[in-house]
């Protein structure tokens, strides 16, 4: 007889309440990415202008109190404007699979076939990516306002820019969320990572490049609107710089993107299904 | 008397135009039963509505109590389902795999790895839990999907097409494990398959699908229609009104009379009966011979179908 009975047995441990599927999933997805070398690797490279940032204002606070490298609000919008890069490689590389992997191997009618809604799928799904860009931006530009306090010994510059800390964290909430349900939802499209991850760089790179050019081209600022992260810069400038002149063009930039997050949430609808039905 | 497991009460389902199920009323008892019909019969979409995956266009059904409409999480935490089709979740070891579906489930983490590695034994993949579930046979495939069905101990296991793509071996253990969940474990089953042998030899109850409709549903031994005598018969000369003699006198028949036929005796008639109507008609009894029923000719008569068609649709 066995030390221990390794056949199957009836369980009568405890059983949760099937409202936290997004965690299992969510967690699941964080614990498999943090496994791999090469996105601990991109996840530090990310960090680098954080790196940058810190020496400056350590040399603004202590050793040169010169406007260059003092603090303002600037830095942190261009700080966040600089991780733009960042977001772009980490959505690609955590978001393209999340559920075009799933697709791709059927895992979705095992999800589905669990307690677990929907809703709770994809914000499990979401919430992955979520994280990590969250983790380089929001994350390290609260981290630059926390370093300098330390570094000038007083809360003088929070108290002197009270708009700061809600400008970082709604313009870092705006960058992830789009980022996060755009390459989701593209993601629902394919069962095949890197024909998602060629559809979000697509977007990215041609319609950013397109805005770009119509815009020099037509002296047409509206051509912003073409591009999500062009509308997504120009709205966080408004964030951090107040009100641009063309208030007109500011409701526009902030339809636009309401208009983005609606298509990916039908997308998404559509998409995770544990059944596709083509009749 | 214990509480049916699946109560389905006039349940249709459309894709579109195209009616999958047409209202299905039946009662399913606990135990194992089989979900018997050929390829596009609705098996499949019924497990699929069952599970709450697939809403009906009409029609109630309650599994374990609950409502599919209201409570398809509760259903869904209380049920374990082995897909048809190759299904695992990518990137992961069996164990890791198994014991996520157990967390999915509701399991804490410590104890769905615990019953993850007790569930892989079981169902024979021990040996091979640490490696990547991309690397597995098809055989080991269908063990995995049943791992991850089992890993939560379900009440109610619905298992689609669970031994396709699997070599003999393979295919006896899995009807053998099928066998032992339903008996020695007391997990009431649904085995949807189109192989009567598989079906016959793991489950009790039987219901059959045809074009969507339920064409028969029962214990398999009373489908079989113990208490008639069974027969098989050619014969020469045939007419239509042979036929219809021959069930005037209560005598059921399918098949063709020219090719064999297998009638259907009530037990207070005696095979002199045949012979009587096949003078009467100026009949000639080439062959008659007496035949045990098997559930090929229950689903053979459920679908109203010569016996040898029948058998060509289980392929």
């Amino acid at each position: 007889m066995p030390i221990h009975d390794q056949s199957y047995r009836h369980y009568t441990g405890e059983r949760a309440l099937h409202r936290r599927g997004w965690w299992v999933i969510a967690r699941n997805g964080m614990l498999a990415r943090l496994r791999e070398r090469r996105f601990l690797g991109l996840l530090l490279f990310a960090w680098s202008p954080f790196a940058l940032h810190a020496v400056q204002l350590y040399i603004g606070a202590t050793i040169v109190r010169a406007a260059f490298f003092g603090a303002s609000e600037e830095t942190f919008h261009t700080f966040l404007a600089q991780q733009r890069l960042f977001v772009f490689f980490i959505t690609i590389y955590v978001g393209a699979g999340l559920i075009a992997s799933d697709r791709q191997s059927n895992a979705l009618q095992l999800y589905l076939s669990k307690p677990i809604t929907r809703n709770a799928y994809i914000v499990g799904k979401l919430l992955t990516l979520a994280v990590f860009l969250a983790a380089v931006t929001w994350v390290p530009a609260m981290l630059l306002l926390v370093l300098q306090i330390l570094f000038s010994g007083s809360l003088d510059f929070v108290l002197d820019h009270p708009r700061l800390v809600p400008a970082i964290t709604l313009a870092a909430a705006l960058q992830v969320t789009l980022a996060a349900v755009t390459m989701v939802a593209l993601s629902s499209l394919s069962s095949s990572r890197r024909f998602a991850a060629m559809l979000y760089a697509g977007v990215v790179i041609f319609a950013g490049l397109l805005a770009t050019v119509l815009e020099a081209v037509t002296h047409n600022g509206a051509w912003v609107l073409i591009s999500p992260q062009n509308t997504l810069l120009f709205i966080n400038t408004a964030i951090f710089n107040g009100p641009p002149d063309n208030l007109a063009l500011l409701g526009s930039a902030g339809a636009a993107l309401i208009l983005l997050l609606v298509a990916s949430a039908v997308i998404l609808e559509r998409r995770v299904r544990a059944v596709d039905v083509v009749a | 008397m214990n509480e049916p497991a699946v109560v389905l009460d006039g349940v249709s389902v459309h894709y579109g135009r195209h009616q999958a199920l047409r209202d299905i009323t039946a009662t399913l008892p606990t135990g194992a039963i089989g979900l018997l019909g050929p390829n596009g019969a609705g098996k499949s979409t019924l497990i699929k509505t069952l599970l709450g995956l697939v809403a009906p266009s009409s029609g109630r059904m309650r599994v374990l109590g609950y409502d599919v409409r209201e409570s398809p999480l509760d259903v869904r935490a209380r049920v374990g389902y082995m897909p048809e089709s190759d299904a695992h979740i990518p990137g992961m070891t069996a164990v890791a795999f198994v014991a996520y579906c157990g967390e999915l489930a509701g399991l804490p983490p410590a104890s769905a790895m615990q019953r993850a590695h007790e569930v892989l034994f079981y169902v024979g993949l021990g040996e091979a839990r640490y490696r990547n579930v991309e690397t597995y046979s098809t055989g080991m495939k269908q063990r995995i999907k049943l791992a991850q069905a089992l890993v939560h101990d379900p009440d109610l296991l619905f298992l689609d097409e669970p031994t396709n793509g699997m070599d003999p071996k393979g295919r006896d253990e899995m009807l053998a494990l099928v066998r032992d969940i339903a008996t020695a474990k007391a997990i009431t089953l649904i085995f949807s398959s189109h192989l009567l042998p598989d079906v016959e030899f793991a489950c009790d109850h039987v219901l059959v699908l045809h074009r969507g409709a339920l064409a028969a549903q029962g214990p398999i031994a009373t489908l079989k229609g113990t208490s008639a005598r069974v027969f098989e018969l050619r014969v020469k000369g045939a007419t239509p009104s042979f036929i219809d003699a021959l069930r005037g006198a209560g005598v059921d028949c399918d098949g063709e009379p020219v090719e064999l036929m297998r009638v259907y005796m009530p037990e207070n008639h005696r095979a002199q009966v045949l012979f009587q109507i096949a003078s009467q008609h100026g009949v000639q009894i080439r062959h008659l011979r007496a035949s045990v029923p098997s559930l090929e000719d229950v689903f053979a008569r459920a679908l109203g179908e010569p016996l040898e068609v029948a058998a060509d649709r289980q392929v």
